[in-house]
């Protein structure tokens, strides 16, 4: 049975098609994996035991009719919504099941999966160190094969930064392509409901299936058409941008060598790189974090205990303390200083990307800046953890498209490759994440069976 | 009073909710009707502001409001932002209002309005926009010694709502009350809302102040007072009209006595009749508005303005005007009949019969006749096609009736029997005519002809 658990989801699909095994055995094989290896790695918040189609594992912030979501808070421990997100929808028309739902950092605030108010997710790879964050749960969940894939959200690199600590494929989509209705909202311009899956194929096949106009999000109007055959058509003459900005201080030495070390194969596959400027990012976390601050002000004061779930004092602390940061950036004489000229900022960063994609198809570069880091090592420090976000916060301002893939590995911990490219170009952005997967060679997994029951804690 | 208002004017502005009729919410798809429904029947995950939940926007409405804005001749934005009006009220279940600030769908329109001596007099209009209206508060009081407790009704939360704000252009209580009625048939006549003021379908909020009136030689009238008191959650109209007044009343006092009068915002007391103070300055909330990340600026395409406008009706004003020149009716018959699309068509429906008719039996039945018997007869229209009520004018005039002296002499004697009417009547009670009219009606046996009674009943009271 533990066979199953290790299939992507394309192989799945493929099995179930050829009959080799049922909806039923899948689910009775991830539940009991849950059941073994979850105690260790605090992945999933709710296990769903009436899955009833292909698993997929839910980062907690997306609403699921009948079972309970907690954003990671405690203020929405007893809520049970009474409708689906859209891309819950969408999974159900494709046989998939909901097994769970995983946990994260509260309202998907944070690096590191500390934040949630239910305990911590430890990274499949080493169980004294972070998932990364904020779908902690989901990126720990497919790398322990604890779910065929999962879902998560990306608001400033919550979906790609975990996925690349895991050593998964994490997939972040153009903003508009996928509907955020019944995505718990933190900060809505940014917010955007993406992938973490097995492999680069099975991230195109969730895509496929999840994308596509939803009249219940004004912002969402674009449908993404898989074409396998153009999946795997390679990369030859495809020109490759390297952002200075993105090789300079702050990035592990070994990481950098792993990531130096993809782009040689790239170009050795047909690519032409060319190096690019992007000169904005230096004011990308200080824009990022005012603006989706700002939003998430606003869209946590429902929070009110009058409809559902319980007092604002149950808000944790990092949760109250981006609250007060975007009140503050709102406030009237703080505005034009913040809000306004964060929003400025914003567009000159939209406007490195367009410039760049002049000469360029896709842009190149580490997802993180270090491979996973020990529990509780910056809790201490936010502006420390808030850096960490460096790489991944542009795509968001911008609304482009991000795949984290898995490249190599730095000191035995999982780094990922991030691949970025204009708005909508989905499809040549996997084409560059698959050749990654291909030569990337062993597709490599944790060894979660070995952990001894003694080990953690 | 007479030398105090010489010295002193008010300075009032308007702000007017207009509830839409839409079929469905502004941002979600739920019935709008809340009016004595069952509380929280026409609610879902949108209007009651549930995680995930997101607005997606009512193009109907949005053309209504457009329409609005085309009525009071504003100039509609070519594109327009939705933003969040953040705060704290148990009635508003996202913590912010969908609203519009920055940029609205429409501005700078005016409308006409008749002041207290007659003259006409523009007010502006600052803007038109768009946004959602709360849900209901009701507050239950305790019985014997139990809690009262509030409960929330969110039939009403998203219903949407335009607000139309004007400059500080009102003078007299006049202007305002010929305001909210001629935006009440506004509204009525584009069928976008149907503006009971008692169901709240059409709520205000004004701001007063007064001012010093300058003389002539130095003209710097416009400069606007430093203070402005503001007449909120007044939820009558007669009452808003009440407090308006108290409030100049009470400013002008206070100037004339050197007091200094500070911003605030007042509530109005119908049991003591008077306005009382409900928040300080200080205290004003800033809204920390910003754009509406959940729903994309909004294109007004030049094309859809035009068609708008092509579907626009004839406007009350324009219909009053109209009815004069075509139908040579005096300009209070003509606002009479103008007062609903209904009323006017009735009317032009019936002179369109007595077109048809043959010469000889139109003579005698001209426009003016045929409003003049429409305005002063009560008969449910409902009911009447105009084509029989031309054909009952006709009856009547053909009916023996009563010779003109016998109708002289019931008119005498009615005018001597009822001396209160009488002298109502010329303190301007017009009703006291109608009733003056029924008791010679009544005398002549129901046989006269009311025109003729009417022009004798005028003759004699004059």
């Amino acid at each position: 049975m533990e066979e199953l658990t290790k299939l992507t989801l394309v192989e799945t699909l493929e099995g179930l098609e050829d009959k080799k095994f049922s909806t039923e055995e899948l689910c009775v094989a991830y539940t009991q994996r849950i059941g073994e290896l979850d105690s260790k790695l605090n992945a999933f918040l709710t296990v769903n035991e009436e899955c009833g189609g292909i698993p997929v594992a839910v980062k907690d912030i997306i609403v699921t009719k009948g079972i309970k979501t907690t954003a990671g808070s405690k203020i929405l421990e007893t809520f049970i919504p009474p409708y689906n997100a859209t891309v819950i929808e969408r999974l159900f028309d494709k046989g998939v099941g909901v097994i769970g739902k995983t946990n994260c950092d509260e309202f998907a605030m944070g690096s590191s999966g500390e934040n949630s108010a239910y305990g911590c997710t430890r990274n499949p790879w080493d169980l004294e160190r972070v998932p990364g964050g904020s779908s902690s749960g989901s990126a720990a969940a497919v790398a322990a094969n604890l779910c065929v894939f999962a879902l998560g959200t990306d608001t400033g690199g919550s979906v790609r930064q975990p996925a690349s600590l895991c050593g998964v494929v994490g997939f972040k989509p153009t903003y508009g392509l996928v509907s955020r209705y019944g995505l718990i909202a933190y900060g809505s311009s940014l917010d955007c409901v993406g992938s973490i899956t097995k492999s680069v194929e099975d991230a195109a096949t969730v895509l496929e299936w999840i994308s596509g106009p939803d009249g219940k999000d004004s912002n969402c109007s674009q449908q993404f058409k898989l074409d396998r055959t153009k999946l795997k058509s390679g990369v030859k003459g495809l020109i490759v941008g390297i952002p200075g900005e993105y090789f300079s201080q702050g990035l592990d030495k070994k990481v950098k060598e792993v990531i130096k070390t993809s782009i040689r194969k790239l170009e050795a596959l047909g690519c032409k790189t060319v190096e690019v400027e992007l000169a904005h990012t230096k004011y990308a976390i200080a824009t990022y974090y005012i603006i989706a601050t700002s939003e998430a002000s606003a869209n946590l004061s429902r929070y009110d205990g009058i409809r559902f779930g319980g007092a604002r004092d149950l808000f944790g602390q990092e949760v109250k303390r981006r609250i007060m940061l975007g009140t503050f950036s709102l406030s009237v004489g703080y505005y034009d200083d913040y809000y306004a000229k964060a929003a400025r900022v914003r567009t000159l960063i939209k406007q490195d990307f367009e410039k760049v994609f002049e000469r360029c198809d896709v842009i190149v570069g580490p997802v993180s800046p270090t491979t996973a880091w020990k529990l509780g090592e910056k809790l201490n420090d936010p502006l420390s953890m808030y850096l960490s976000d460096i790489y991944t916060v542009t795509a968001n301002l911008a609304g482009l498209p991000g795949l984290s893939v898995p490249c190599g590995f730095a000191d035995n911990l999982p780094v990922g490759l991030q691949i970025l490219g204009p708005r909508f170009s989905e499809e040549k952005i996997l084409r560059v994440g698959y050749v990654c997967e291909q030569v990337g060679g062993r597709k490599l997994r944790p060894d979660v069976q070995s952990y001894s029951t003694s080990g953690v804690e | 009073m007479k030398t105090r208002q010489r010295q002193h004017e008010p300075v009032i502005g308007l702000e007017v909710h207009v509830e839409l009729n839409t079929e469905s919410k502004m941002f979600c798809s739920n019935s709008t009707q809340y009016f004595g429904q069952t509380p929280n029947i026409h609610t879902c995950p949108v209007c009651l502001g549930f995680p995930g939940a997101l607005p997606y926007t009512n193009k109907k409405a949005i053309e209504y409001c457009i329409k609005i804005g085309l009525a009071l001749g504003c100039e509609i934005a070519e594109e327009t932002v939705f933003e969040r009006k953040n705060y704290f009220y148990s009635d508003l279940p996202k913590g912010y209002q969908i609203s519009q600030y920055r940029w609205p769908l429409c501005r700078g329109g005016r409308m006409v309005v008749k002041n207290k001596v007659g003259e006409e007099r523009e007010i502006r209009v600052n803007r038109v926009h768009m946004e959602e209206d709360t849900a209901k508060l009701v507050h239950q009081f305790g019985i014997s010694n139990s809690k009262g407790a509030t409960l929330i009704d969110f039939n009403r939360s998203g219903v949407p709502l335009v607000e139309i704000v004007t400059e500080p252009d009102f003078r007299d209580l006049a202007e305002i009350r010929d305001y909210a009625k001629k935006l009440q048939q506004v509204m009525r006549y584009l069928g976008v809302s149907n503006a009971d003021m008692e169901k709240g379908d059409m709520r205000l909020e004004a701001n007063v102040s007064v001012r010093q009136v300058q003389s002539s030689k130095f003209k710097v009238q416009n400069e606007l007072p430093k203070y402005r008191i503001e007449l909120k959650n007044i939820n009558s109209f007669r009452f808003m009209v009440a407090a308006v007044q108290y409030e100049i009343e009470r400013q002008i006092e206070a100037l004339e006595k050197g007091e200094k009068l500070v911003q605030e915002t007042r509530g109005w007391d119908e049991n003591n009749r008077r306005t009382y103070v409900q928040r300080v300055k200080e205290e004003a909330t800033d809204y920390r508005y910003f754009p509406e990340p959940d729903i994309p600026p909004i294109e007004i395409d030049k094309d859809i303005e035009t068609e708008l406008r092509r579907q626009m009706p004839e406007l009350p004003w324009e219909k009053t005007e109209r009815l004069i020149q075509e139908y040579s009716l005096s300009s209070s018959q003509a606002r009479v009949l103008s007062e609903t699309q209904e009323f006017a068509d009735y009317f032009e429906e019936a002179v369109k019969v007595v077109n048809s008719l043959s010469l000889s039996l139109s003579l005698s039945l001209s426009p003016v006749r045929i409003a003049n018997v429409l305005i002063n007869k009560k008969f449910d229209r409902e009911q009447v096609l105009p084509a029989r009520f031309v054909e009952m004018i006709r009856e009547e005039e053909d009916r023996p009736g009563v010779s003109s002296e016998e109708l002289e002499g019931a008119v005498h004697s009615v005018i001597a029997e009822n001396t209160k009417a009488v002298a109502d009547y010329r303190k301007g009670k017009e009703a006291s005519l109608q009733f003056l009219l029924g008791q010679v009606m009544a005398k002549t046996r129901g046989q006269s002809n009311p025109v003729a009674i009417r022009e004798a009943l005028l003759r004699n009271l004059r």
